[in-house]
């Protein structure tokens, strides 16, 4: 039997071309969808196979690859993900958010701000901002060519109506360069504003439903909202109880059986970052939720 | 004082050791061999490379066996595999009709040139646990009959010359290929067809199921199901010909359904069409079954059921797709699930500060 021989970061070389063709598209019509002849990789639709194919794609020798999920470079699939490229292309890898030139990401975008010299590359389950408002992909694909955003808006409203606010809390939908509307990925929505006017260019992938869509840097993202309800960036009652953070997205952690809970940041990079730079938990920062 | 989980790395290095571990089991039973899963699990090699979409017995019985008897891991192996291979040209399409028939059965003609052949199959079994194969068994070869040069004509082919079912023309045009390409609907019968090939059979079995039970009727009878060996050929530049690459196993089915026609055509029986790697006959006619129901608005019948529905089918048939989708749910969520945590407490915050005094106190959600 033949041992299989795998290209540098797996893909092939015709597959890396037809992808890079697919994201150059959309990076010239910031948040449209381009379709592309997704792979199977060696894990599973729904795990990462669309942000792994973008990385794999643009991913070169001399790149430092970080990634993360859920904020953390230390979660089992982010795990996973690092070790494919480590054995699959020899690249160097890093947990430090500046030292990275290609960051693929899950759930998360970096607290620490990105430069012109880095690529975000997020994992996408479902691109379809209007999917859950119409199933079917070609209605939805009509929708977005006459920007017929309505259905959206009435959806944010009933919302409104229903409960007092927007109950969307994460994969929060935004309108790019003032044209197609765009689902940012299932970052919460505390995310949102890094999205625009960013300096690092943002890729989306997602391999399943074989899309590709991008930001390139300094493009203008807007979250959706209306004049009297304008959209709110979440933030947390609490501080990180390990580094003192109060401007980043905090994870909640039960840690006994009574239900004793804290606060610790997501982003793991930007937390140590702080400790080791003498950060800490303050008395009057810290504070428990019970 | 609590850190948040860490040692994820050790954590899957060792969940990876025991997975090991437990696929090779008690080390005092003789380990499978990939001979043994491809000649004696046959069905499943047939399955694999079916839904794999790649005909190698080999690498199919090692995909099974990696997999500890988990098809659908098996053919997630084998695509993952498959996805990697250069891809040379495509095979001149194969003829059927000059198959080395080892199964051929039609439900519609008692008997019919070639006869009926019914070939290995567990049709006429009755299901009752053979305790001899508990222990090895000596089994003895089967009778045979000499070969005929028989070419067994189709069904279709036969019903055709009185035109009595639809003509089924040769596309001409490139056939499309729905892993180098993404599917866009609709899609072509190419693309459909490969689709459903290529889909699992547990989903396909069932929606061909409920267009039997009324949801997309189409009134099918098994014309012709056959099994056995063709010849693939593929068309060398260099030399100006096809030269064949070898043989390999195949099921066909056709089904004949309900006619069309009438006002300005003559009516005539419609078709459904299956077809699968090795020996899949439950797979081919359900395939044919959905193809069939596929067809409903080309034929001008009523639609709105499942299984008549390209978009619904073609893109919930691929298991390797809705099992890894399905099975992401285990990924962590903590990050939107916080949001929404933090969202809910907000408005359950904001119904207790407007509820009555009367009321009931608002159990906090993190109590």
């Amino acid at each position: 039997m033949t041992v299989p021989a795998y290209n540098f970061a797996y893909l092939d070389e015709q597959t890396k071309r037809m992808i890079r063709r697919a994201i150059l598209k959309a990076i010239a019509i910031p948040g449209y969808q381009v379709p592309f002849a997704s792979r199977e990789m060696p894990m599973p639709y729904g795990w990462g196979t669309g942000g792994v194919q973008v990385t794999a794609s643009i991913l070169g020798p001399n790149d430092v690859l970080k990634v993360i999920d859920q904020g953390s470079d230390d979660t089992t699939n982010a795990v996973s993900i690092r070790k494919f490229f480590v054995k699959t292309a020899g690249v160097q890898t890093t947990t430090a958010t500046q030292e990275a030139t290609v960051i693929q990401t899950r759930h998360r975008v970096p607290e620490t701000p990105l430069t012109e010299n880095q690529v975000l590359v997020y994992q996408v389950p479902i691109p379809e901002p209007l999917r859950f408002l119409e199933p079917r992909e070609t209605e939805t694909r009509r929708m977005h060519a006459l920007s017929e955003y309505g259905l959206i808006h009435v959806k944010l409203y009933e919302d409104i109506a229903r409960h007092g606010h927007i109950s969307t809390a994460y994969a929060y939908p935004v309108q790019v360069d003032a044209r197609y509307v765009m689902d940012p990925s299932p970052i919460p929505k505390f995310d949102n504003p890094k999205l625009s006017d960013c300096p690092a260019l943002q890729l989306f992938g997602a391999g399943r439903e074989k899309r590709i869509y991008a930001i390139p840097p300094y493009t203008q993202v807007v979250s959706l909202d209306f004049e009297d309800h304008p959209f709110e960036p979440y933030r947390h009652d609490a501080s990180c109880e390990l580094c003192g953070a109060r401007d980043s997205y905090l994870d909640e952690v039960i840690t006994d059986d009574r239900g004793t809970r804290m606060f610790v940041c997501s982003d793991s990079d930007y937390c140590e970052t702080r400790r080791a730079d003498g950060h800490g938990p303050s008395a009057e920062e810290a504070k428990v939720a019970s | 004082m609590y850190v948040a989980v860490k040692g994820g790395e050790r954590a899957i290095e060792n969940a990876h050791a025991l997975l090991a571990d437990i696929r090779r089991g008690d080390r005092d039973v003789p380990e499978l061999t990939l001979a043994q899963i491809d000649n004696q699990l046959a069905l499943g090699v047939d399955r694999v490379m079916c839904e794999g979409s790649l005909y190698d017995r080999e690498l199919a019985a090692l995909a099974i066996k990696q997999a500890r008897g988990d098809l659908i891991e098996a053919v997630f192996l084998l695509r993952a595999y498959r996805t990697t291979l250069p891809r040379f040209g495509n095979s001149e399409p194969i003829e059927t009709a000059q198959m080395d028939v080892r199964r051929r059965i039609s439900a519609t003609f008692k008997d019919l040139p070639g006869g009926q052949v019914l070939g290995p199959t567990f049709d006429y079994t009755h299901r009752l646990l053979d305790h001899t194969l508990v222990t090895e068994s000596d089994v003895p070869a089967a009778p045979t009959a000499p070969v005929g040069e028989t070419r067994f004509r189709s069904v279709a082919e036969l019903l055709g010359e009185d035109g009595l079912i639809e003509r089924e023309e040769p596309a001409g045009d490139e056939v499309g290929d729905l892993t180098r390409e993404p599917l866009s609907f609709p899609a072509g019968r190419d693309l459909r067809l490969q689709n459903l090939a290529r889909g699992d059979e547990g989903f396909l079995l069932a929606l061909g199921y409920s267009t039997q039970r009324g949801y997309g009727r189409n009134h099918p009878f098994a014309g012709e199901i056959r099994f056995g060996e063709v010849e693939i050929e593929f068309f060398a530049e260099e030399v100006g010909f096809a030269v064949p690459l070898g043989a390999i196993a195949v099921t066909e089915c056709q089904m004949v359904n309900q006619f069309t026609g009438g006002g300005e055509e003559a009516p005539r029986f419609t078709r459904g069409y299956g077809f699968a790697f090795g020996q899949c006959e439950r797979k081919t006619m359900a395939m044919a079954l959905v193809d069939r129901a596929l067809r409903a608005r080309e034929l001008g019948e009523t639609t709105g059921s499942p299984a008549q529905d390209e978009e619904f089918v073609l893109s919930h048939s691929d298991n390797v797709q809705a099992t890894g989708f399905v099975e992401h749910l285990k990924l962590p969520h903590y990050v939107d699930f916080q949001a929404e945590l933090g969202l809910l407490r907000k408005l359950r915050a904001e119904f207790s500060a407007n509820a009555e005094p009367t009321d009931a106190p608002v159990q906090d959600a993190a109590e």
